[in-house]
């Protein structure tokens, strides 16, 4: 098996253009498990961890954007830097496994694996992020809705690096919760992130582990975001348990071996109606 | 040739270990560093590794088997099966029903076909997916009442149930004005320990004979086994324990043992076999799934006159010790509580999911979570509550069981649950003090705010046999020498953690007046020491070493009184020293006194006779009960069906606390595998198939789930045990589980009646 270590994203992305079969090697928190089941055949590795611009974050405060360069690991995220500016994603990076998994855990691989159960991808979902890739042919951005298509499938082509994503920093409420049967270091049953926008008057929630992509409630979210009291920023105690409805409706959760449909889908119901909540926290 | 393995496990003892004192374990620190070297870290240049080819289908017959694809890799040097056995070709604890490979028939996912052995784990993964097998499925047996009902056709040629024992006592038709009725469901639980199956086998020049190096916990139960498969003399295998990592039953039926020696006796090179951890779940037996009902006749005060009940437990493909775990369910019935008529009918089944045996509590688990639901139901039909139901029916010593035996040992019932009520609740509010979102259900989740969680008090008391039962001789051995001041212990008990080495140098010490102890390597050069289970080793085990080191006393005694002209019968030992108790001041130095002498005794601890039960279940068939009370606070998000155990209360029935801070350590782990088995730990089945057997999927507490615990040790030294100490290790793990789920019930005004109890059954 061959391992290159490329210490520049120009090296990086020639390389893996040059051997588009090749794996990223990131934090290999999901590759290595993968790997020693003998679940995925590895004919050569790129490990990034030493390609310093994946490494980055910064804010544009122009765009008002948050740059998160892929290899950056869970356990920056999580600091007051970004945490401060989305704490939503600070917060689900939080419940990523355990300490020494959030030390080496990246969002790139979380994007990269792409599984419905993927902490971060219901805030990235919420929050309309862009992800960033690049290839020798050059560099494009998705949102995400595009990025994730289906169970672990996105639309990265094979050459490209994922390179980070941009999110938008907004004005308002933001929180990620997480439902597992143990209280901390526990796959998402099901996982909701919601965001508020004051400033564009609106409520978006994203539903992690309850279909086969990320779950944007977009019909309940127009509808609340008709329904808040921008002014007084309340919402009544009717509408947040119609809400949760809502969104509990446009899930489509299955029965696994981790839990049922029903209960995933009663999960998304109170996980999104204690958010808006919290969000607005007068009835 | 000279095999540089397992260093002969010297561990030298430290001063100020004595009995009662709370010594740190020799193993502690090295593992805690990560230093402690278990079995599969034994080195060993040029091992070869063996791996073994499982069934994937819970019920097939094997229509053909060719191995010859797999001789085509390089570095494959051994590829065996049913036919390469040399010996008997099945083994098992009670009843040698289970093949050391299939040949004919697979009766469970997992169940080994074939073995290799090969320079690499790569090239044996190679070679195992070369081997051809074809199946001819069958239809699978999972659901165990068709075992019972006679509706599926024998699995296996001893047939689908395994055993069937009834308990009859008193007057069948007795009841009472207050009748209450339950059924209960536990799913499989698994032992889980950390350190995996790992064995290293060295053949002897000329396949002569072989020794195995294994994680076990019971080393001549397997010596019988291996040696009988092999058609080897049992002097000509030889057993030495190797690091082990956990057990809690998992680890006494034979895994990889069988194969090991094989395949290094085939290639006469030393072979090492590792599992991982799937592997594991599908190489070791489990705790069996139970279904169980259960009605109390009682008294309107609440005394119970009857109970009848119903256990069936699904022994999964092969027998290993179902018959046994039947009876404990069955004999335990009535829980810690008098009962003068009882009508109770248990069944252990054959089917095709994968086998069940010996786990922590053994049976008595899946009764405890049966009567203590009865007792609360009882309480509540009585207005009473769940502390007093239980005060009033609590057993003493003399009372008799529904077996028709009396109880003889210290049986403190009501002081387990008057301690356990004295112990403070906790006073912090729900989420505690400060926001830290560990303290809610829901943990790092932040699924939770304080407002949406209720709290809940539950109770759960238990009886549990020690020792084997049914008439078994499970004695112990122990040697001890004494020479130029210094103890050699020797014995073959197994060391999986629980700390029997730490107390048989205390022991050791405390009789002796030395300070150093040295402890031999644990192997079958010596007698047997029985398993390390049943909660049996302290009593057992430190029943031999406290023998062999009175005999040893008495020889050194004797030999002071030679050198001093004295009657023997006036010395005693004092700190260090033999002192002549008439003349105070006439005193040597235990090592003075052993200086160039070497004084030896061996000694086997018997226990006293068990009957075994007659046909309506009654006999005196157990040896000695523990008895011990939980009470947990938990809270619950009655929305979201999350549950967060605050806090365990516990007093438990120990004799004596030899070294208290392994009591605690009991205590606290058995805590941990109780909660386990309350709300998460199950090994999920479909179709005869383990669909999560990972610890992605397998859901262990971690210290994050653990509450914090509050125990009172209650010591009434027990006149029929050796050291007056009880086993510690089984009780805490099985009252705590009904106690948590009766937390659970009382917070949210539900009836649960299954474990693990799973959020969907909380909320939905
Ligand atoms: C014990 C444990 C607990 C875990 N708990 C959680 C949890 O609670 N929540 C959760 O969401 N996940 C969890 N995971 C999964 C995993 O940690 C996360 O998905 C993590 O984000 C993966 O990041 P990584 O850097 O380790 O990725 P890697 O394993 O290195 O890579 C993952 C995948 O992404 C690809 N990849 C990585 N970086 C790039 C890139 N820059 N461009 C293109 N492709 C790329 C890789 O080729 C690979 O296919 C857990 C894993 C373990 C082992």
């Amino acid at each position: 098996m061959a391992v290159s270590v490329p210490t520049s994203l120009a090296e990086a992305v020639s390389l893996l253009s040059g051997a588009p079969d090749s794996v990223v090697l990131a934090g290999g928190t999901d590759l290595m498990v993968e790997a020693n089941s003998g679940h995925r055949q590895i004919a050569s590795v790129i490990a990034i961890d030493r390609v310093p611009e994946l490494r980055t974050w910064g804010v544009d405060v122009v765009r008002r954007n948050l740059w998160i360069g892929s290899g950056v690991p869970y356990s920056t995220v999580m600091q007051p830097g970004i945490a401060s500016l989305v704490p939503a994603l600070a917060q689900a990076s939080r419940t990523v496994g355990s300490p020494q998994i959030r030390h080496v855990g990246t969002i790139g691989g979380n994007l990269g694996t792409c599984s419905p159960a993927g902490d971060t991808l219901p805030v990235l979902a919420a929050l309309d992020a862009r992800v960033h890739l690049a290839s020798v042919s050059g560099e494009r951005s998705v949102g995400f809705d595009e990025f994730m298509v289906g169970v672990k499938r996105t639309s990265r082509r094979p050459d490209e690096l994922i390179t980070g994503v941009t999110i938008p920093i907004l004005n308002g409420w933001q929180g990620y919760s997480k439902v597992g049967v143990r209280n901390a270091m526990v796959i998402a049953t099901a996982s909701s992130c919601l965001a508020v926008d004051t400033d564009g008057r609106s409520v978006r929630i994203g539903l992690g582990s309850v279909g086969p992509v990320i779950i944007r409630c977009g019909e309940a979210e127009q509808w609340i975001s008709g329904r808040v009291d921008w002014s007084e920023l309340s919402v009544s105690n009717a509408d947040v348990d119609e809400f949760g409805l809502r969104c509990g409706a446009a899930a489509r959760p299955i029965d696994d071996h981790r839990s049922t449909a029903a209960y995933r889908r009663r999960a998304v119901e109170v996980l999104a109606a204690r958010q808006l909540r919290r969000a607005f926290p007068n009835g | 040739m000279g095999y540089p393995v397992t260093d002969s496990e010297v561990l030298i003892g430290r001063r100020n270990g004595l009995i009662g004192d709370s010594v740190i374990r020799p193993d502690g620190v090295e593992k805690v560093r990560g230093e402690f070297r278990f079995a599969s870290d034994l080195p060993m240049e040029g091992a070869l590794w063996g791996a073994t080819l499982r069934s994937l289908h819970p019920h097939a017959r094997i229509k053909r088997l060719d191995v010859t694809p797999a001789w085509a890799i390089p570095g494959v040097e051994a590829i065996i099966t049913a036919e390469d056995v040399p010996g008997k070709s099945t083994y098992g604890l009670i009843f040698a029903d289970q093949p050391v490979f299939a040949s004919d028939v697979v009766r469970y996912v997992g169940e080994p076909i074939a073995a290799v052995a090969a320079d690499h784990p790569e090239t044996c993964r190679k070679a195992l997916a070369a081997i051809v097998v074809e199946y001819e499925l069958l239809e699978p047996l999972t659901d165990p009442e068709r075992a019972v009902d006679g509706s599926h056709p024998p699995i296996h040629p001893d047939g689908n149930v395994i055993r069937h024992q009834r308990v009859l006592c008193g007057d069948s038709s007795a009841t009472g004005p207050v009748v209450v009725e339950g059924s209960y469901e536990m799913g499989m639980q698994d032992q889980a320990f950390l350190g995996l199956e790992a064995a290293l086998a060295l053949p002897d020049p000329g396949g002569a004979g072989v020794e195995l190096h294994v994680a076990t916990q019971a080393m001549h139960e397997d010596l019988h086994q291996i040696a009988a498969c092999l058609g080897l003399p049992e002097d000509k295998v030889r057993l030495v324990l190797a690091g082990v990592g956990g057990a809690f039953g998992g680890r006494e039926d034979l895994s990889l043992q069988v194969h090991t020696c094989l395949l290094a006796l085939r290639t006469g090179r030393p072979v090492r076999v590792h599992y991982g951890r799937e592997e594991s779940f599908l190489g070791h037996i489990h705790r069996h799934p139970a279904t169980i009902w259960m009605r109390h006749h009682a008294t309107s005060d609440g005394r119970i006159v009857k109970i009848e009940a119903r256990f069936l437990l699904d022994g999964g493909a092969y027998a290993s010790t179902s018959s046994a775990v039947l009876v404990n369910a069955v004999t335990h019935a009535q829980g810690p509580y008098v009962c003068h008529n009882a009508v109770v009918d248990g069944w252990s089944v054959r089917t095709n999911n994968p086998p069940c045996g010996a786990m922590r509590g053994f049976g008595v688990v899946q009764a405890c979570f049966a009567h203590e639901g009865q007792m609360d139901k009882l309480a509540a039909a009585c207005g009473l509550s769940p502390v007093e139901v239980r005060l009033r029916n609590a057993m003493r010593t003399g009372d008799r069981l529904i077996t028709g035996q009396v109880i003889e040992n210290v049986a403190p019932v009501e002081r387990c649950i008057r301690e356990t009520d004295a112990l403070p609740l906790p006073d912090e509010p729900i989420g505690g003090y400060g926001d830290d979102p560990m303290r809610l259900p829901g943990g790092a989740g932040l699924t939770a705010d304080r407002s949406h969680i209720r709290r809940g008090i539950g109770w759960g008391v238990a009886i549990k046999n020690m020792m084997y039962s049914e008439g078994f001789d499970d004695y112990s051995t122990a040697r001890c020498v004494l020479e130029d001041g210094v103890a050699t212990l020797k014995f073959a008990t197994a060391e999986v953690g629980q700390g029997f080495v730490t107390i048989a140098q205390q022991i050791a010490r405390t009789l002796l007046g030395v300070d150093e102890v040295r402890l031999d390597r644990i192997d079958t050069t010596i007698g047997s020491a029985g398993s390390t289970s049943a909660s049996r080793q302290t009593w057992m085990s430190g029943g031999a070493v406290d023998m062999a080191c009175r005999r040893v006393r008495e020889r050194l005694f004797e030999h002071v009184g030679q050198l001093w002209a004295t009657d023997p019968i006036r010395l005693v030992i004092e700190g260090d020293c033999v002192v002549d108790t008439v003349d105070p001041a006439r005193r040597i130095s235990v090592s003075d006194a052993t200086s160039g002498v070497r004084l030896a005794e061996t000694a086997e601890y018997h226990h006293p006779p068990t009957e075994p039960l007659d046909e309506n279940g009654q006999g005196a068939c157990h040896t000695a009960f523990a008895f011990v009370a939980h009470r947990a606070v938990v809270d619950v998000d009655p929305q979201l069906g999350l549950v967060k155990v605050v806090q365990i209360a516990t007093a438990q029935d120990i004799g004596v606390a030899l070294n208290p801070l392994s009591v605690i350590g009991q205590l606290e782990g058995g805590i941990a595998q109780g909660l386990g088995l309350a709300v998460m730990e199950e090994i999920v089945m479909q179709d005869g198939r383990i669909r999560n057997p990972s610890f992605t999927d397998y859901l262990l507490p971690t210290f994050l789930d653990m509450p914090a615990v509050l125990a009172s040790l209650i010591e009434e030294p027990d006149p029929r045990a050796p050291l007056g100490a009880k086993g510690v290790g089984e009780p805490p793990c099985i009252s705590v589980t009904p106690a948590i789920v009766a937390a659970i019930r009382d917070a949210i005004g539900k009836d649960l009646h299954r474990v693990p109890v799973r959020p969907q059954d909380i909320c939905l």
